[in-house]
């Protein structure tokens, strides 16, 4: 009964979302308040149908039953209590159905949180999301059902894949799909802005917050994503350039230049067009990673078990959103004036050449993700386009941008003094070089561009900080006084700089482990000993346990430093008996950011094992930079200028601050 | 500053970034891209050894060595041609015999490919889709696997 009335509160608020397509549609067309007002209600009532079959999902992995197809061929009764749960969502069917869930809490949050909103504006967007949620829906009823059932029911069920029994990846795929779906909401309110063919610096103050959601959420995923990639794939590496990594990267990126331009588009009424272009291709580059993930079209780690039905399925899904949105856009976007031009050497000239960068940086990773697809078509021919093209294609971007980044908040709107600035920062830039020459010092042969990548972000991390010093004037006045301006400087301000100081951060793990990593690949003996980067590992024992669904084979290491023990270290690997899938479980041991990584390889005949072991200098500030662009984005959001309806009352306090 | 002027700028800056980027791609792909090869395509064309190339096919049954040092051997075939393969270096958790895999290094003047990567899915029924493509062109899709494998040799 249960996946009965899972499966019939899925369809019914797919038909929900069918009615919310067209009713406000039709209200608005016809301005009929009451047709426009029922998008509010039913994305509510669609939302909690949502939920309600979600939870029954969860209930059957909950109760192992497996005469529903989905439960038998990804849980089993040894499981722990947590992987039954999140089984719900390491599988195709279920993560679709958490997608929509995603889609439409977001989309009932508009209609609860959205009243201040002109009710036009507000049922256009909702019908957009009904048209979302309407495709989505009808893709998961039609091709990947999640509540069917099998005609003979087996006593035990196959497994979750192993290298998703895991915590990281239990919280990943949720926080990628809010970031993912968060996207849905802007491309809403760019469609609906197409359709009435007005934008103003308001529209702009509503999709912020939005934008700035889904990019914290999308953030956090991604960087989650990596983590455990790093830690559980057992190679060490923590970006592969997979195809799968790039459908998230890509959106993050226009997401991000899409965040800087709806600013100058609240500030200044500026960019309209080009924001709403944003707006459109960042929902668009997170469905063509939802493509390119689900219909098996590239080869990747991480991609679901393919289907062609499927692919199709989304890419006419794909075809269908983003080919409708830009043919309005291309039909409509002339309607919509600009305020006019500005100055190149201004905070929005600034935000301009961000924008650029990050486009640029996009269409690399775009191309490199699908020229292989596009060789192939041509004369089918197989490549593939690995790190060392992404490396060298967007570290020059990258570069570009970073460089210029603690510039752009120094500057004024409208007209900025770049020399005046310059010389401000020129103090920030002698400390990230003297940085570099001191690393340099006591690292004759380091790479020299490693040396360059630390130096840059060190300017990054500082450049971030010392324009919250600026205004808050310190120097100037008493220090007392510095303090009290830094405390009640706008979370925004804060906000900003935490991030930019977050891309410093995580470019500094970044550059660090690349150009400084110690990596030793060799057959250890039980009791030898051996150095890595100042650290002494000795192998102790190796032993064979079975636990839960799995059996384990570990080693233990000690890791001494001048004679004295500080930690033992079990790396281990794991042999799932119902599938027979192994995984590696890396030994990590966390010196401050930096960290001594195992991975057991073979054993040999005489005891022995292969082992690789890497000293990681500064990996984990990888990931904590990301947490702190996490916070930044946080503490923006909670602004309140931010908080809809309050900017309109306090607009010109608001241009003052900014 | 003009109208123009500043319409101007902001032209010229977009495309001097677009055409860089356009030039990064443009050198990045001139030696990065790795070309898929069969193990046949190997026999046919021997590719040069200063070439980074990748190669996929299925492990060769009972032709895993495994030395008392980093160092193992194995062979790859297409069920046409075999190519023996040396990697020094940790094989993936799920490199079995009988299963597809990928190798990414250099063709030595003997024909041996020195792999610097081996990379097996994290899925045991997993095959590297080019590696069915030229499976199907060789066997006419028939079924594949070690048992297959026997067959065809005998």
């Amino acid at each position: 009964m249960i996946a009965e009335i899972g499966h019939f509160a899925f369809i019914l608020a797919f038909t929900l979302a069918l009615m919310q397509s067209f009713v406000p549609l039709y209200g608005y067309f016809t301005k009929n308040r009451h047709l426009m007002l029922t998008s509010r209600g039913n994305a509510i009532i669609q939302f909690l149908l949502i939920t309600l079959s979600f939870a029954l999902l969860i209930t059957l992995f909950l109760q192992s039953d497996f005469s529903v197809k989905l439960v038998w061929s990804n849980s089993h009764t040894a499981q722990p209590l947590l992987y039954k749960i999140t089984s719900t969502w390491g599988n195709h069917e279920g993560s679709m159905l958490l997608w929509i869930l995603i889609l439409t809490f977001f989309a009932s949050l508009v209609a609860l949180y959205g009243k201040k909103l002109p009710l036009t504006l507000q049922s256009l967007v909702l019908t957009v999301q009904g048209w979302v949620t309407a495709g989505f829906c009808a893709f998961t009823l039609f091709t990947s059902n999640p509540f069917e059932r099998l005609a003979k029911p087996p006593l035990q069920g196959q497994d979750l894949n192993p290298i998703l029994q895991d915590l990281g990846l239990a919280i990943h795929p949720p926080l990628l799909y809010a970031g993912y779906v968060g996207f849905s909401i802007a491309f809403s309110f760019a469609v609906a802005a197409l359709i009435e063919g007005r934008i103003d610096s308001a529209w702009a103050r509503w999709v912020r917050p939005w934008t700035l959601v889904a990019w914290v959420f999308l953030t956090i995923g991604i960087s989650m994503g990596s983590w455990w990639a790093y830690y559980e794939l057992g190679w060490g590496g923590f970006w592969f350039w997979d195809p799968v990594e790039n459908a998230s990267l890509l959106p993050w990126l226009t997401g991000t230049a899409l965040l800087h331009s709806a600013i100058v588009m609240e500030k200044r009424n500026s960019l309209p067009a080009w924001t709403l272009l944003l707006a459109i291709i960042t929902f668009s580059l997170s469905l063509l990673g939802t493509f390119l993930v689900r219909s098996g079209v590239l080869t990747s780690v991480h991609s679901f078990a393919s289907d062609p039905t499927r692919g199709i399925f989304i890419l006419m899904l794909l075809l269908f959103f983003v080919g409708g949105a830009l043919a309005l856009y291309a039909l409509r976007a002339k309607n919509i004036a600009s305020q006019g031009l500005f100055q190149p050497i201004s905070r929005e000239g600034a935000l301009v050449y961000n924008n650029l960068l990050l486009s640029s940086i996009t269409v690399v990773v775009l191309v490199g993700t699908l020229y292989p697809l596009a060789i192939e078509a041509y004369d089918g021919s197989k490549i593939s386009v690995g790190p060392p093209f992404f490396n060298l294609a967007t570290a020059p971007l990258a570069a570009l941008l970073a460089l210029a980044l603690p510039f752009g908040p120094m500057l004024a709107w409208k007209r900025g003094d770049l020399l005046a600035i310059a010389q401000r920062l020129s103090i920030v830039a002698a400390i990230a070089l003297l940085i570099g020459l001191i690393i340099l010092w006591y690292h004759t042969n380091a790479p020299i561009l490693a040396v360059i990548g630390l130096s840059i972000g060190f300017w990054l991390v500082f450049g971030a900080f010392y324009e919250l010093f600026y205004r808050a004037q310190f120097g100037k006045v008493a220090f007392s006084q510095t303090m009290r301006r830094l405390i009640n400087l706008p979370r925004a301000s804060w906000g900003t700089a935490l991030a930019h100081a977050g891309v410093g951060i995580s470019l500094l793990g970044v550059v660090a482990t690349t150009g400084f990593q110690t990596e030793i690949i060799r057959v250890v003996n039980p009791n030898e000993s051996y150095d890595l980067a100042g650290y002494n590992l000795t192998f102790v024992r190796a032993e064979n346990n079975a636990i839960a669904n799995y059996r384990e084979q570990s080693a233990t290491f000690t890791v001494s430093k001048a004679g004295v023990k500080i930690a033992e270290l079990t790396p281990s690997k794991r042999f799932y008996i119902t599938n027979g899938q192994a995984t590696t479980e890396a030994g990590i041991l966390h010196l401050g950011f930096s960290q001594i990584f195992i991975t057991l390889g073979d054993q040999k005949d005489n005891g022995a094992y292969a082992i690789s072991s890497y000293y990681k200098p500064y990996v984990s500030l990888i990931w904590f930079g990301s947490i702190i662009m996490f916070i930044g984005g946080c503490l923006s959001l909670f602004d309140r200028r931010l908080r809809i309806g309050v900017g309109k009352k306090n607009k010109k306090g608001a241009l003052d601050n900014a | 500053m003009t109208r123009k002027q500043k319409r101007l700028s902001i032209i010229l800056s977009s495309m001097t970034l677009g055409g860089f980027a356009i030039l990064l791609i443009v050198i990045a792909a001139r030696d990065n891209l790795l070309y898929f090869h069969s193990p046949s395509d190997i026999i046919a064309k021997s590719p040069e050894a200063s070439k980074r190339i990748r190669m996929g096919g299925m492990v060769v049954e009972n032709s895993i060595r495994k030395t008392e040092t980093t160092v193992n051997y194995f062979a790859v075939t297409d069920y046409a041609e075999t190519i023996q393969v040396e990697f020094n270096g940790i094989l993936p958790d799920l490199f079995r015999e009988c299963q597809g895999v990928v190798a990414e290094g250099i063709v030595n003047e003997n024909n041996i490919f020195i792999a610097d990567t081996v990379l097996a899915k994290h899925d045991e029924s997993y095959m590297p889709p080019e590696i069915a493509e030229s499976l199907k062109q060789e066997q006419g899709g028939r079924e594949i696997g070690c048992k297959s494998y026997d067959e065809s040799q005998g």
